[in-house]
């Protein structure tokens, strides 16, 4: 789970061009959206291609991403537990 | 009908031609057929949050803007008008590449938003809440002459008392592949790559955003008036002096009148007969400048040397870097600038002090 939580770090900074923030800037309960990264809809977008292209996880109902995007621990969190590759 | 000048200038080049006068500091590179821009400090003018997902060419036109905006001292303009030959290719290679490796899937937001040529008007628009009319012209290498044209036409006829107006255009790796396959540019270790000695076909590529503001009214800090911009497809190289002395007639001037001739020589030996005959017959006895050795061949280089000729009418100074002949005048008054891309969007514009 942590190696997970490492590497969703990565890909977050990586494609979201988050260009001054490491990996070590980001707590696994952090905020994604709003006062904590920051992040916002366009943001969402790209997580969501993340799930389906790197986990094979589609999401059916956008509903599900307020939760699922919470923090990097509740992704995390979802992609254990929905993961199909 | 309302005259136009140009009050604020803005540029982002291949030089440093931000914090310094007037290329100082400009240096030939005889090295690259593809010359980078020197970058600002953008996070001097672009928010962190903002500036993630723009591409090169978006951040070097806001910061060409910001310069322009300061420069001129309006902080709100009526209209933005963009030029640009490519648009943001650097973000439509990602985008073409993402659907090729993802087999049309997974297609990502961010590079398909930055992928279209009004990008960079729109992000401007954006940050300085303008609302007004916001175009682009996206028309080879006469973009930002259309610009022009649109600007000066807006301003004459009181659609609008502010025009924002520029050209920018970046490079992406795979066109720049592209463009040497097809001889658009200089073949790699071909060096050195010098403009007016080449003996081979392409051109010296470049990249940059310059950008202006133009008022319908005279201020202390005015560059120049723009008196008229002209664009004519095809010319024959026999065809190029009538082309300007006619277009300098409708303007009520002669040859004799020009006191600088900014020509865009960019080292294709192939098409530099359209310059050559005019520098060496009638235009022998005028100072002429060139300035692709600096600014490298783009769509929009153009627009380089419009920024080149209104800081020569201001501070009435001519660079060494840029003559291409010995002759000189007292004093500078009405500048001609004439360029082509490959034969074809010949473009004349004429300034005055």
């Amino acid at each position: 789970m942590e190696a997970l939580k490492a590497e969703l770090k990565n890909k977050i900074i990586t494609t979201l061009n988050l260009e001054d923030i490491a990996v070590e800037d980001i707590a696994d309960n952090d905020p994604l959206f709003g006062d904590g990264l920051g992040l916002d809809s366009i943001d969402a977008l790209e997580l969501i291609v993340i799930l389906d292209k790197d986990y094979g996880i589609k999401l059916v109902d956008p509903k599900e991403g307020k939760s699922i995007f919470q923090s990097i621990e509740t992704m995390a969190a979802y992609i254990d537990a929905n993961r199909t590759k | 009908m309302k005259k136009t000048y140009i009050n604020g200038v803005g540029c982002i080049s291949t030089q440093k031609t931000f914090d310094t006068v007037f290329l100082e500091e400009a240096v030939v590179n005889h090295d690259e057929n593809v010359l980078a821009v020197i970058p600002p400090v953008y996070k001097d003018y672009i928010s962190p949050a903002a500036i993630r997902r723009m591409a090169k060419g978006v951040k070097n036109g806001i910061v060409a803007s910001a310069l322009a905006m300061k420069d001129s001292n309006v902080e709100n303009v009526d209209a933005i008008i963009t030029g640009t030959g490519l648009g943001c290719i650097e973000d439509s290679e990602k985008f073409l590449k993402s659907i090729l490796d993802n087999n049309e899937e997974f297609l990502t937001p961010t590079s398909f938003i930055q992928s279209t040529h009004n990008t960079v008007g729109a992000q401007i628009a954006l940050l300085q809440q303008c609302k007004g009319y916001n175009f682009t012209y996206v028309n080879g290498a006469v973009s930002f002459e259309s610009a022009l044209i649109d600007a000066k036409m807006q301003i004459e006829e009181e659609e609008a008392n502010s025009i924002l107006v520029g050209g920018v255009d970046e490079n992406g790796d795979y066109t720049t592949a592209l463009f040497k396959l097809n001889g658009r540019i200089k073949k790699d270790n071909s060096g050195p790559y010098d403009v007016l000695t080449s003996a081979t076909s392409g051109a010296v590529y470049g990249e940059g955003a310059s950008f202006f503001v133009l008022e319908n009214e005279r201020k202390e800090n005015t560059y120049a008036e723009l008196l008229d911009v002209s664009i004519v497809n095809t010319l024959e190289e026999n065809e190029v002096e009538d082309a300007i002395q006619s277009f300098l007639k409708s303007n009520n001037l002669e040859i004799s009148d020009v006191d600088v001739l900014i020509l865009g020589f960019d080292g294709n030996a192939d098409f530099e007969n359209y310059y050559k005959n005019l520098v060496q017959n009638s235009f022998a006895e005028t100072p002429q400048l060139y300035y692709k050795h600096l600014s490298g061949e783009y769509d929009t280089a153009s627009a380089f040397a419009l920024w080149m000729a209104s800081k020569i009418l201001k501070t009435q100074e001519i660079p060494e870097i840029i003559k291409l002949n010995p002759v000189s005048k007292p004093s500078y008054k009405t500048i001609l600038l004439y360029n082509q891309l490959n034969g074809k969007n010949h473009s004349f514009t004429l300034l005055t002090k």
